[in-house]
């Protein structure tokens, strides 16, 4: 197998052994995507020069005698949702034209830390808004499986970039489904965190309270190794939880015997389309094989999930979106202006694309004196009780199944000028984000020649669980395995 | 937050709607009685104070960043203060206690668990066009201040007293350009805001002197208004006891000492009695008005047609604030004894005048210092009263040494003042020794016994010296035996030049008149 082919474990054992050395991991990458990065577009940026300087020191570490860390060496791709300390972070949108932050994410600072190369800023959907990478201001990404599909969103560019062999891992930020549902299409594991569980700070904020970051990898064990790295309280994020991170890695026993399955009825009926929903069912059943008791739950809630989700979360992005003015960095309109507030707005409305204005118009509306009992605080009860559902079903069961996406990858252009059928494609993904807690996301077969994704949702802060649960189902099925003919 | 002369709730009207609401009448619901009505005469003005105070933290309300007053602009920022994308708020327990503090010292309740609010609103000084503040659920509320104006009782009541970051500030260039300075962006501020309580213009500053006093001896903050540290801005209308209308609200800003907050609230309402005295109905609208120092007069800045839409809503970026029972309560009991109550405790117990104890008590460690020194004196706390303000001020005045860095304690003080006592020095000799006791930090005995200060109350040694001066001088000698009694003075003073000051003024006296008569 060549380097790029090979998981971040498989890396870190060769590694570890000195059979291959971490600048040659990065230039295996690197070479990697200089053969298909033009078929599939996933960076904006890349940070070649850095990557192999760090390389070079982890090389060093490991020559000195050191023992670096699991992941030294292994490159990593990078949402560019994430500040990066003078690299590039343009959150997919022309307001951040050539902005370049002074300061490094907490997870990039670690990832740092831990010896991860960074090899450059993957594409997302401008703010991370959107489910199909499409609203990037800057290019379109491509599925590997299909280059006329999408890869999904918002987190499109790390997914192809993993699908692709042009990263092993890759960070991405999840608000309404952004890690899991491009995971699922580009048929790769990718896990959102329980919210507080990784640190937000540096990550360009969307929907605070449902944004988090996680990995996005070829496997499971992947998933795990990253999440040792990124996990744990942050001073920088009053949100961050202050509660103990087990080793992810050593959970994954493969023993799931025992454990309580539940599925909900809402996230398998009408929308799910029938080859996808014959995927799941299958994969379902292959884990009662593994030992798992499999049962329905009704989750009456969930079925509004979408409208709460739509009000909730642009409410929040109009103001985190509030910043982007023209007056401190980013792009400033270059028109004659009247005053500040004509700067304002000529800036914000070159600079923002469609579906971004959409959503601040939208959550100004929902915030607005006389709308806001109607609709944000209205959403928010909604919440509650969405949450409350998920308290309940999690009383007797261990972990909760569903499909990731209703579809396979859709076309690229094909569902842009239909934004609710856009939206759709996140409603198994966007309870999870309301109710602030884990999900993973892995492949777990194939429907039109596409990959399918299985979601694994858990109680807040058992990522060890559900993690458990996707790799048990890896070691028994090769799905996972399978890669795109590039 | 704008001050709204009623309860706080989450008023979400429809704007149209507010106008009409009961608690914020439009004029044309208040009849304009004619001059000569009586009733007119008895319209009460309807002021309220909303208060921003710095808090005088070390570091800011979200982030680590100096407050440091005077620094290089934009070089006490960092991610967080100037809102950079991805940046996130962590608060300030410090601030927080501060806040806690103040709500102890006005008798308010602190909530069991708040929220921080954003307040939604673009402007160039606002670096995230949203400021985080406290919105329907505030870290303190329901307190009051008494306040003596004139030989009258009056008690504000205390409405709120919240925490928010303080913005940046705009300076406009004669260019037409303008440039923006972070440095003040996001240092903890404390907005204090009162119910309309107020009905002259007199209570307005009495409530501010107080409230000023109150912060500097609970310390958490300067309160200087011509640093910006504490602002003011009025509300001012007028109502209808008997029927309960009111004229549309007026807000006052520029208003940079309380001196301006006074003159501001007395033009203001004479204004506002005016028009409704003279019928000029379109003159009263809801509008924020300009202090003019120059001109002594507010002027219209803006009609307010509509009430601002801040699209308020929980700042997700911060969990609720809960603070621990048993730290309130710690704060509670360690509150001060506040300088109105100590004041009228001076007066009582020490004897003092209203004067005296006013002017001690304006300052905590000034207070301090005078009841140390009452401590260890014997003589009368009108002497210690008469030293305090007057020398010791003046020494440190002039040194620029705070009260609190004085290198003359109550201790020194008061073994300056028992050695005027005993007579070993008289109080013209204690001055300068007081003044050496700063420049070296000796004790007051150590300076007199090292350069001979003691006062010559040697009777045999005063004798000789009176003698040679009635001698070398006859002529005024001879004049206070004609019956001139002011020639005595001369004589005296010829006395004290001779022995430099140290003879006992009061012996001297004594002798001369008896060698005289």
């Amino acid at each position: 197998m060549k380097l790029h082919e090979l998981t971040a474990h498989e890396l870190s054992e060769r590694l570890a052994s000195g059979e291959v050395s971490a600048v040659e991991v990065a230039e295996a990458i690197f070479a990697r995507i200089e053969e298909v990065e033009g078929q599939v577009d996933a960076f904006l940026a890349l940070t070649r020069d850095q990557a192999l300087e760090q390389a070079r020191q982890v090389d060093d570490r490991r020559a000195g005698g050191e023992k670096p860390g699991a992941l030294a060496g292994v490159p990593i791709g990078i949402k560019d949702v994430l500040c990066t300390k003078g690299v590039l972070t343009t959150c997919g949108s022309r307001i951040l034209e050539g902005f370049r932050p002074p300061y490094d994410a907490t997870v990039v600072r670690r990832c740092r830390d831990a010896g991860m190369p960074m090899l450059g800023k993957t594409n997302m959907d401008e703010f991370a808004m959107g489910s199909s990478t499409e609203n990037s201001a800057y290019k379109v990404t491509r599925n590997p499986w299909d280059l006329d599909r999408v890869p999904g969103g918002s987190s499109g560019g790390s997914a192809a970039a993993v699908a692709a062999g042009e990263a092993p891992v890759a960070l991405g930020s999840d608000t309404g489904g952004s890690i899991r549902q491009p995971a699922a299409l580009c048929g790769i594991s990718g896990l959102k965190p329980t919210y507080g569980r990784v640190s937000r700070y540096g990550l360009v904020a969307y929907a605070s309270s449902l944004d988090q970051v996680g990995p996005l990898a070829r496997d499971v064990r992947d998933c795990a190794l990253v999440m040792n790295v990124l996990a744990g309280r942050d001073p920088h994020d009053a949100t961050s939880a202050d509660i103990p991170v087990p080793d992810y890695v050593a959970g994954l026993t493969g023993d799931v015997s025992g454990l309580r399955a539940g599925v909900p009825r809402e996230l398998m009926g009408e929308g799910i389309e029938p080859e996808v929903k014959a995927v799941v069912e299958a994969a379902i059943g292959q884990l009662a094989e593994l030992g798992m008791a499999v049962e329905e739950v009704e989750m009456p809630n969930l079925d509004y999930s979408l409208p709460v989700y739509y009000l909730v979360a642009p409410a929040e992005a109009a103001s985190n979106l509030a910043r982007y003015d023209g007056v401190r960095y980013g792009h400033r309109t270059e028109e004659e202006v009247a005053d500040v507030y004509d700067l304002f707005a000529k800036s914000r409305g070159e600079g923002f694309g469609p579906e971004v204005r959409l959503r601040i118009m939208l959550g100004t509306f929902a915030l607005s004196a006389g709308y806001y009992d109607a609709y944000y605080l209205k959403a928010q009860r909604v919440r509650t009780l969405i949450k409350q559902d998920f308290d309940a079903a999690f009383a007797d069961h261990d972990v909760l199944i569903s499909p990731t996406s209703p579809t396979v990858a859709f076309g690229i252009g094909e569902k842009a000028d239909d934004p609710l059928q856009m939206k759709l494609a996140d409603i198994c993904t966007i309870p999870v984000n309301l109710a602030g807690i884990p999900a993973l996301s892995i492949p777990c077969g194939m429907a039109e020649g596409l990959p399918v994704g299985l979601q694994i949702m858990g109680r807040p802060f058992e990522e060890d669980l559900i993690l458990r649960v996707g790799d048990a189902y890896q070691q028994a099925t090769d799905w996972h395995a399978k890669r795109p003919a590039l | 937050m704008a001050p709204t002369h009623g309860a706080v709730r989450r008023a979400r009207l429809p704007v149209a709607g507010r106008l009409r609401s009961s608690r914020m009448p439009v004029i044309e619901q208040l009849p304009i009685p004619s001059p000569s009505q009586v009733m007119l005469m008895a319209l009460e003005p309807l002021v309220g104070l909303e208060v921003h105070v710095q808090l005088a933290t070390d570091s800011k309300m979200f982030c680590g960043c100096s407050t440091q007053f005077g620094a290089q602009p934009n070089s006490n920022v960092c991610p967080t203060c100037l809102g950079l994308p991805g940046s996130l708020p962590v608060p300030n327990r410090r601030a927080v206690e501060y806040v806690i503090r103040t709500a102890a010292a006005l008798g308010c309740t602190v909530a069991k668990r708040c929220r921080f609010a954003r307040k939604n609103y673009f402007y160039p000084d606002l670096p995230k066009n949203f400021q985080v503040s406290q919105y329907d659920e505030p870290l303190s509320f329901d307190g009051h201040i008494d306040l003596n104006v004139n030989g009258d009782e009056v008690r504000i009541r205390i409405r709120r007293a919240h925490l928010e970051e303080d913005t940046g500030k705009n300076l406009h260039l004669a260019s037409g350009s303008s440039l923006v300075e972070y440095n003040r962006c996001g240092i903890p501020l404390m907005e204090i805001v009162t119910e309309p309580d107020f009905t002259t213009a007199e209570q307005c500053r009495e409530y501010l002197t107080q409230l000023r006093l109150i912060l500097r001896a609970i310390g958490v903050s300067n309160a200087n208004m011509e640093e910006g540290a504490m602002r003011a801005e009025p509300t001012v209308n007028l109502r209808d006891p008997e029927t309960g209308e009111a004229t549309p609200m007026v807000e006052i800003k520029n208003l940079n000492s309380i001196r301006s907050v006074y003159e501001a609230v007395r033009y203001e309402i004479e204004r506002q009695r005016q028009a409704v005295a003279e019928g000029r109905e379109d003159e009263l609208f809801q509008q924020t008005r300009r202090w003019d120092e120059a001109n002594g007069a507010t002027a219209l800045m803006r009609r307010k047609e509509t009430s601002d839409d801040y699209m308020y809503f929980p700042e997700p970026d911060l969990v609720p604030l809960e603070p621990d029972p048993a730290w309130v309560e710690e704060i509670y009991a360690s509150c001060p004894e506040l300088p109105a109550a100590r004041c009228d405790r001076f007066q009582e117990q020490y004897g003092l005048p209203e004067y005296d104890a006013r002017v001690l008590t304006e300052s905590r460690e000034v207070a301090d210092l005078f009841e140390a020194t009452c401590e260890r004196f014997e003589g009368a706390a009108k002497i210690v009263s008469n030293w305090v303000m007057g020398d010791v001020m003046s020494l440190l005045n002039e040194a620029e040494v705070a009260v609190a860095d004085s290198p003359v304690t109550g201790e020194g003080l008061a073994e300056l003042l028992a050695l005027i006592e005993e007579s070993v020095i008289s109080g013209k000799i204690a001055k300068d020794v007081l003044a050496k006791m700063f420049e070296t930090g000796k004790g007051a005995r150590e300076i007199v016994e090292e350069e001979g200060l003691g006062q010559i109350s040697d009777t045999g040694e005063l004798e000789a010296i009176i003698d040679q001066v009635i001698a070398d001088n006859p002529g005024p000698a001879e004049d206070f035996r004609g019956g001139k009694d002011k020639a005595i003075g001369f004589l005296i003073g010829q006395v004290m030049k001779a022995t430099k000051g140290q003879a006992n003024p009061g012996l001297v006296n004594e002798i001369m008149r008896e060698k005289l008569g």
